[in-house]
């Protein structure tokens, strides 16, 4: 399986090289997409859409800023409710992303893990 | 292990060329890397399995990104690499660290401490900049040569200073479609500037070229514009850029992208948990660490280097990294030869590279007249969507005259960035609305974690 080197309809981000590498599968919200060994999460997202999230604040969606991990404008979730920052973060086989935190509980954080733990 | 403690933070140029310098002198220096390949974000080298040449990737600066990556990696042995490791506080000779990834932290003693933290790019809010495919000018750069993209397939490039002209130039040759290069600096650049410009000739030339090459790609290029926002639908986020031409012309360029910069700004929150004392920069408006020639900040044991303190690029960074390593080395009484006998030829060379500057700061102003013109529902504060207008209605009914005061009130600088996207755009608006000099609104402090880090992230005593 090959990854694609066009932009996928509806994709932000455009690819311009380096189009030979092997496929990554991941899933971005349930839906399995391919991207490229090497794509930081922020491209595998943006090669097939156009926005990471949406603000907490109402203004509309978002699609990172700065891509040096200053701006922490692109964070998403694992299904676990993880979060990651995706500009920093590299695609990975299997990979499964929600471009919304878990709407019916807390993310799941390590400190969140270790507050249960002591309750229980 | 016996010998002085000395901690860098960064790999940039900067940082390469300060622990090199420690371990010609015998130093096994401890070297923090928020990433984990070395170059910082200039000579930021593309993953594994990408195939680029260094003459792709960094053009005309292909050698000396080539020489800083070989010179990184043969230290690699020499020194106690911290990779993947982010500084998130400097409290009284001691540096604070964590491994985001596994948590662990570490709290280091040190003799001495150089900062290397480097930039990011200095952004003017402009309307609707805090839609989705707006992105800073260092960030377009990065997308092309870290992940081989375009940040879209029409792209406009807005702000001013020499990395607007850079990014185009290079998408343009990697065959990105740029739409236009919207520069709000004026076409003829005061005599002043000319006279800091000529100090680098090569350079003024080659900034010229890509003007040239630019014009004979078919890219629209107008100085002297002012913003007047960027368009905006919900499906598609940005859709195009208003501009008002140097003659008061309204002007459209339809884009799905935008690149924004108005040169950089200094990473200055580690020297500022460590307490060095800031002065203000009436040039370029801007409060940056006080240090003296060689890199000594205001406190004893740590020192600055790079775009982190003094933006003089990458070739500056290299020669101030060296420097502040020497001085070091000399106040550590491990040796003074090299500090004695390079002094004098570094300091010249960080000279000219500030005459350098000051050039490129008069050729290329930072816009601080859009603040004042700024419509109250513009954004200022991308993070938590923070309005002009409140930001403004804090200035004159709060009596916020201090950017600090004002960010607990309104929030602005209070977000996820921490102020470092907004915060000289708001102190900007704060002093317009006020109308008070600049100087007097200060800066955004710096608050440790310099980043977000999970709140389960404890201090072990080592």
């Amino acid at each position: 399986m090959s990854a694609a080197s066009f932009p996928a309809p509806g994709a932000r981000f455009v690819r311009l090289a380096e189009t030979g590498r092997p496929a990554v599968r991941l899933s971005i919200d349930g839906q399995a997409v391919t991207a490229m060994q090497g794509d930081t999460l922020l491209v595998a997202v943006l090669s097939h859409q156009r926005s990471l999230r949406r603000s907490e604040f109402g203004d509309g969606a978002r699609a990172g800023f700065c891509l040096m991990g200053a701006c922490q404008d692109c964070w998403v979730w694992t299904e676990s409710g993880q979060r990651l920052r995706a500009c920093s973060t590299p695609a990975a086989e299997g990979m499964a992303v929600r471009t919304t935190p878990p709407a019916s509980h807390w993310p799941v954080t390590p400190d969140l893990q270790m507050v249960q733990g002591r309750e229980l | 292990m016996s010998g002085p403690r000395v901690i860098v933070v960064g790999t940039g140029p900067a940082g390469v060329r300060a622990a090199q310098a420690l371990v010609e002198a015998g130093v096994r220096p401890i070297v923090v890397d928020e990433g984990n390949r070395a170059g910082g974000q200039v000579y930021r080298r593309q993953p594994e399995g990408f195939k680029r040449d260094y003459a792709t990737l960094y053009g005309s600066e292909a050698a000396k990104a080539q020489a800083l990556h070989r010179d990184f990696d043969a230290l690699r042995d020499r020194i106690d690499y911290r990779g993947d490791t982010l500084a998130w506080n400097v409290s009284a000779q001691q540096l604070h660290t964590v491994h985001p990834a596994s948590g662990e932290t570490h709290d280091i003693d040190f003799d001495a401490l150089i900062v290397c933290a480097g930039a990011t790019d200095r952004l003017m809010p402009v309307t609707g900049w805090n839609q989705a495919g707006c992105y800073s000018l260092g960030a377009s750069q990065i997308a092309l040569k870290a992940q081989a993209c375009a940040i879209g397939s029409r792209v406009v490039f807005m702000g001013s200073g020499p990395l607007l002209y850079l990014v185009a130039s290079q998408y343009v040759k990697a065959g990105a479609k740029v739409e236009a290069v919207l520069d709000t600096s004026p076409a003829m650049p005061p005599l002043a500037a000319l006279r800091g410009l000529l100090s680098r000739p090569q350079l003024l030339w080659r900034g010229l070229q890509l003007q040239a090459m630019l014009k004979r790609a078919g890219v629209a290029l107008l100085k002297g514009i002012t913003p007047v926002r960027i368009d905006s639908t919900p499906e598609q986020g940005v859709t195009g850029v208003t501009v008002r031409d140097a003659r008061g012309r309204t002007r459209l360029f339809a884009a799905d992208a935008v690149g924004l910069g108005w040169h950089l700004r200094a990473e200055s929150q580690l020297a500022d948990l460590a307490r060095c004392e800031f002065e203000f920069e009436p040039l370029s408006r801007q409060w940056l660490p006080r240090i003296d020639e060689d890199g000594r900040s205001s406190t004893a044991g740590v020192y600055l280097a790079g775009d982190g303190v003094r933006i003089l690029g990458a070739d500056g960074a290299e020669a101030a990294g060296r420097l502040a390593a020497l001085a070091a080395l000399h106040d550590l009484q491990q040796g003074s030869e090299r500090y004695q006998a390079e002094q004098g030829p570094l300091r010249a060379t960080l000279a000219t590279m500030d005459r350098f500057r000051q050039g490129l700061l008069l050729a290329f102003p930072w816009p601080h007249q859009q603040a004042a013109a700024l419509p109250d529902e513009a954004v200022v504060c991308r993070c938590e969507a923070v309005s002009a207008g409140e930001l403004r209605r804090c200035v004159r009914e709060l009596g916020s005259q201090e950017v600090n005061r004002a960010k607990a009130f309104s929030r602005v600088g209070m977000g996820r960035c921490q102020g470092r996207f907004c915060g000289h755009g708001a102190a900007e608006v704060i002093a317009a609305e006020a109308r008070i000099p600049i100087a007097s609104v200060g800066r955004i402090r710096g608050q440790a974690p310099v980043k977000p880090i999970m709140m389960s992230t404890q201090e072990v005593a080592q």
